[in-house]
């Protein structure tokens, strides 16, 4: 194999990929890190976004101009679903509201099985051929793919590092009760949060659905390997769920070096595992629960 | 449906109730006693089902098996293979919050699924397993039916009396303190992750017998027979409303949330084919509605927890 | 008439009572230190002004106002702002964000209430970009000082600062305290070394089993027999 064919056929693929990922990574690492749980409906609040995207798409919009519509509206979806579901439970022990987003996860999937059917869809019908960069094929939904999340993460860093705001969040990431004696509304920080990863969620089902196809079970599929890319880089760490995506999933397309193809999901598992076994804090040093 | 009819389905369902009842005292014994939030009770109980499955089946060609091993061989297998898969996740996972261990389940019950499909030298693939034997498999329809409830019941009974005096015992009290009060744990340390690993894989154990009698019952096993996730919720769900942390609880929470699940499957089998699909995942958004609304209006189940002097836990 | 009057406060988190009576007064530009053996309330008591427990009985008067039972959101807008024991910094944002968090809920030109932080600890101007999980225990002390002085308090409660710092940050944390003090701001605080917290501050209070013990200016209690036999270690 030809370095050209490694990078084409490996690598590329495993970058578009892993930024995806990233994008749904950097979701669970904020309700890790602020909230304090593994919030199980992320995969499934992906599919949502990506199907919300679809029915814009129906209506006439192109593709990437229906994406931040359907991060608007999976933001609103994300608070209300917090405000029915989860909030309740905050002076309950974390793990049920871990629970409960299992039974959020089931009825988002169940009401895009209903709404829309189980058959695959795709935003957009015909074969796509990559351009030509020396050597390097990329198509043109890859590029804007990858520039979608270089934008998004370049925001959301922006956002955390300089606004007020977004330092709310880190302080309540980093020491909720000392954030609380500083006087950060814990209320608003978390609806903050919650509409934040859940415009990341849509951006992040909606990639998936552009880069291949969309059906209702694809979110849960991903949840893993977005899990494991969270937790890889470090819980809390927005670069850290960057370079944790990037890893999952170039390893993914790794895999079948040493996997058969049909194990290509068994890899975020592995690599999960290891990193538990390891080094728990992950690469960039991030919390343990 | 005449009264012949009705007997026959009320001891089918009783029996897949038994069955059900196992996996929700397995899950009693994770989640009720100690704490330990299991997210992929499917893959131990096909762990269980394929294990049993493959000791005892008729030979066949093109697949592991036919050894023709007796059935109790192929149970208590079952509950070893399910057993050693928790292990080694339990090892790792339990030093954390159980949001990891909760992850990595999830992770487990995937691979496992991943494996039935694709190794079909050893589990037949997608064809799956046939010739599976059941005890008492020779007797007509009905005397069979009932003999396997009664050995269905009895497993139940025994699981439920030995979940009991654990929990009754010193060890069963320490783990309640140690779910109760996070803090107590970490200061015991090592102890308490050898304790919480003990009750994640006895736990899986029973899962994994359960998918044994799962399958001796079915006669036959295929990936398509366990959806993982519904499975898994169905399981949870009827342990929080049966009242986790009890164990007739978790046994009444089986009866009544299959009971519910079957009728509400023969009532939207009777919808005209264009909503038959719609009405199959609506039910699913119900089963998860259903969790929010006992986490909401009755956390603490049908019958809670019994605990003399200690404030209700959940 | 004293900024902070508590008189007679019970109470405790759960349902038993931890305190059971205490009364203490902090005045304008005074420093008061609280002490006491181990399990004596001393933390209890200091947390009661902030509410951070349940009150059962008696008041607690600050600045004329009575503020028993307030919530702590709102006792940080009168004018009381605390420092925890532990965990008292952002660990994982720099000494500036530290400060600006402290001063989360100031609106407008916040370059004074900066000038006087870094006017107190000159020693943090230079690492103002550092983590604060990164510096060593006395300036993170610092750090959490200048956080709750962010807001202008006109009382500061500092529970245990100089709890596992060497013997020289110490002295440096009292000295800071002094400085603070001088700056025209009254100090209550919680401490284990007696003996030394005594000997700087302005006035004590002994307490024991969750009731004041003894009270009088530090070297007065410095020079109590019973008080030096309780715990001062003869």
């Amino acid at each position: 194999m030809s370095f050209l064919e490694f990078l084409n056929f490996h690598l590329v693929p495993g970058i578009v990929l892993g930024s995806v990922y990233a994008v749904g990574a950097i979701g669970i690492t904020l309700v890790f890190g602020i909230l304090r749980f593994a919030h199980f409906a992320h995969g499934d609040m992906a599919t949502l976004g990506a199907f919300i995207a679809l029915a814009l798409v129906t209506a006439g919009l192109t593709p990437w101009a229906a994406l931040p519509v359907a991060m608007a509206a999976v933001a609103v979806v994300a608070i209300v679903v917090d405000k029915l579901f989860y909030d309740y439970l905050k002076a309950r022990p974390k793990i049920m509201t871990v629970m409960a987003s299992l039974g959020v996860a089931l009825m988002l999937r169940a009401v895009v099985q209903v709404v829309f059917g189980v058959d695959p869809r795709t935003y957009a019908t015909g074969i796509v051929r990559p351009d030509d960069y020396f050597g390097i094929l990329l198509r043109d939904r890859e590029l804007y793919t990858l520039a979608a999340v270089v934008l998004i993460v370049v925001g959301l860093t922006l956002f955390l590092r300089h606004s007020r705001w977004g330092k709310a969040m880190r302080a309540m990431s980093d020491n909720p009760d000392l954030a609380r004696l500083s006087g950060v509304d814990n209320r608003k920080v978390t609806m903050l949060t919650w509409a934040i990863v859940g415009a990341l969620c849509a951006a992040s089902g909606f990639m998936l659905g552009i880069n291949n196809e969309l059906q209702s079970m694809m979110g849960w599929q991903v949840l893993l390997p977005m899990f494991a890319a969270a937790i890889l880089g470090g819980v809390g760490r927005v670069e850290g769920a960057v370079l944790g995506g990037l890893i999952v999933g170039v390893a993914e397309e790794m895999s079948i070096f040493i996997l058969p193809a049909q194990y290509k999901a068994a890899t975020a598992f592995v690599l999960l595992l290891l990193i538990l076994l390891v080094r728990p804090r992950g690469l960039l040093n991030g919390k343990v629960l | 449906m005449d009264l012949l009819g009705l007997a026959n389905y009320a001891v089918f369902m009783a029996i897949l109730i038994g069955i059900y009842a196992l996996l929700a005292l397995g899950l009693n014994i994770q989640w009720g006693f100690t704490g330990l939030f299991n997210a992929g009770i499917a893959g131990f109980f096909a762990v269980g089902a394929y294990a049993s499955a493959i000791l005892t089946s008729l030979p066949a060609s093109g697949r592991l098996g036919g050894y023709e091993l007796p059935l109790v061989v192929g149970w208590l297998a079952a509950m070893a293979a399910a057993a050693l898969i928790a292990w080694p996740i339990g090892k790792i996972c339990l030093r954390f919050r159980s949001d990891y261990l909760a992850i990595a389940t999830i992770g487990v019950a995937e691979i496992i699924r991943l494996v039935i499909r694709t190794e079909g030298w050893l589990t037949g693939g997608v064809r799956g397993v046939t010739g599976i034997p059941r005890p008492f498999g020779d007797l007509d329809y009905m005397p069979s039916q009932i003999a396997y409830l009664a050995i269905v019941a009895t497993l139940v009974l025994v699981a439920y009396l030995l979940v009991e005096r654990q929990v009754k015992s010193p060890w069963g009290r320490m783990m309640r303190a140690i779910r109760d009060n996070e803090l107590a744990a970490a200061a015991m340390g090592k102890q308490v992750e050898a304790r919480r690993l003990q009750a994640f894989v006895f736990g899986s154990a029973l899962m994994g017998l359960a998918g044994a009698l799962f399958v001796h019952f079915n006669r036959s096993v295929t990936p398509e027979a366990i959806d993982p996730m519904i499975a898994t919720f169905l399981i949870w769900i009827m342990l929080i409303l049966g009242g986790s942390g009890n164990n007739r609880g978790a046994i009444l929470g089986a009866a009544v949330i299959w009971i519910i699940w079957s009728v509400s499957e023969l009532l939207t089998d009777r919808l005209p084919t264009e909503v038959a699909v719609q009405a199959k995942y609506a039910r699913v958004f119900i089963i998860g509605l259903t969790l929010q609304l006992v986490l909401r209006f009755r956390p603490e189940g049908i019958l809670p927890e019994r605990q003399p002097g200690a404030p209700p836990h959940r | 008439m004293a900024l902070l009057d508590m008189k007679d406060v019970r109470g405790g988190y759960g349902d038993a009572d931890i305190l059971h009576g205490v009364s203490m007064t902090v005045g304008e530009r005074e420093i008061v230190v609280i002490v006491g053996p181990n399990g004596a309330g001393k933390s209890t008591a200091m947390k009661s002004v902030f509410g951070l427990l349940a009150i059962r009985g008696g008041h607690i008067v600050f600045d004329g106002e009575d503020i028993t039972a307030w919530a702590p959101d709102r006792i940080v807008q009168r004018g009381i702002c605390y420092v925890p024991q532990v965990d008292n910094v952002f660990r994982e944002m720099t000494v500036h964000e530290n400060f600006e968090m402290g001063a989360f809920l100031r609106r407008g030109d916040l370059s004074a209430a900066y000038d006087r932080v870094y006017g107190l600890f000159p020693d943090l101007k230079a690492k103002r970009k550092n983590l604060a999980g990164d510096l060593s225990g006395g300036q993170r002390q610092m750090v959490a000082m200048g956080r709750a002085l962010m807001l202008d308090p006109k009382l500061l409660l500092l529970d245990e600062p100089t709890a596992g710092l060497s013997p020289k940050y110490m002295e440096q944390i009292f000295q800071i305290t002094r400085d603070v003090r001088d700056a025209g701001v009254s100090i209550l605080l919680v401490e284990q070394h007696a003996k030394q917290a005594l000997a700087f501050c302005d006035r004590g209070y002994v307490l024991a089993t969750g009731a004041n013990r003894h009270e009088g200016t530090g070297q007065a209690l410095l020079a109590d027999r019973e008080v030096a036999e309780m715990f001062l270690g003869g």
